[in-house]
């Protein structure tokens, strides 16, 4: 069967409250200078990719650089992976921390508080838009179910 | 077609394909944040005719298990019936990404309000049933 409303509303729900998760992540780690990977911590984020109905109604990954047929549409969202920033970690001359270098340098974390707190914000957006679409629907499916009465 | 639909008639066809289109609508909202995604969209006149005129709307047989020959079948609507189109958005972003919130909710809220009243139609028309079989 095809995706139901609440099937792709939840769907993007989940996708958002995964985003939330890691943005929480990476503002309790800004200030880390070791994680278990041995370096300073790198932000991480999330990569959205849309899901498929196939031609049987079937729901199945989408395959990057597929637009999707002329009648397939997406059914939903789902988290294809979380990513690392690969961007430089900055350093800061610190030479009495536990963590500096023999030239005295310490490597930060590479959060960027304004970025991390405007994605916070566009999640919560995007989380509320997939809430409101689930609460409309289940009203027109209670006033449908009323057909007759 | 069975007799039961025709006698609800336009309306109740006319809910198959909001409820399409409120689908379409949500997983729009739902990928606002997917890059590279396209918004789609259904036109709501050629949808409504294919319904209407049930040349492919209707699947003969459903996936219910039907064994015995009297077995009546229930029509489905299947989706790749109604041809979907992309949205052309009004400003293009960098991602690729072709959903603007605003007009999603607002397509949303507008389907939402003509699905009410589609089912307003369509509760008179079963009320009216309802009374004629009654003989009240």
């Amino acid at each position: 069967m095809m995706a139901n409303i609440f099937d792709i509303a939840g769907s993007g729900m989940a996708a958002q409250n995964l985003r939330l998760n890691l943005i929480a992540s990476n503002l309790a780690n800004a200030n880390s200078t070791s994680s278990e990977s041995g370096e300073a911590y790198r932000a991480k984020q999330p990569l959205f990719s849309a899901v498929l109905e196939n031609t049987r109604g079937v729901t199945e990954p989408r395959v990057p650089g597929d637009s999707g047929g002329r009648n397939t549409a997406a059914a939903g969202v789902r988290v294809a992976g979380v990513v690392a920033d690969q961007r430089p970690l900055p350093l800061r001359y610190d030479p009495g921390h536990p963590h500096a270098n023999e030239a005295g340098y310490v490597e930060m974390s590479n959060v960027n508080m304004v970025t991390e707190m405007a994605n916070m914000m566009a999640a919560s957006r995007s989380y509320q838009s997939n809430v409101e679409i689930m609460n409309s629907s289940r009203q027109l499916m209670l006033r449908t179910l009323q057909i007759g009465r | 077609m069975s007799s039961g639909a025709s006698f609800l008639g336009l309306p109740a066809q006319a809910l198959l394909v909001y409820e399409r289109r409120n689908q379409l609508l949500a997983n729009n909202i739902a990928n606002s944040d997917t890059p590279g995604f396209k918004a789609r969209d259904i036109d709501f006149r050629t949808a409504l005719k294919t319904v209407s005129t049930g040349t492919v709307a209707l699947q003969p047989r459903s996936s219910v298990a039907d064994g015995n020959q009297r077995h009546m079948s229930t029509p489905s609507v299947r989706s790749q019936n109604f041809p979907l189109l992309y949205r052309v958005p009004l400003q293009n972003s960098l991602d690729g990404n072709t959903v603007e919130n605003d007009i999603e909710q607002a397509a949303y809220a507008e389907n939402s309000v003509r699905y009410q009243a589609a089912v307003r139609f369509t509760d008179g028309r079963a009320k009216s049933l309802l009374t004629a079989i009654r003989g009240e």
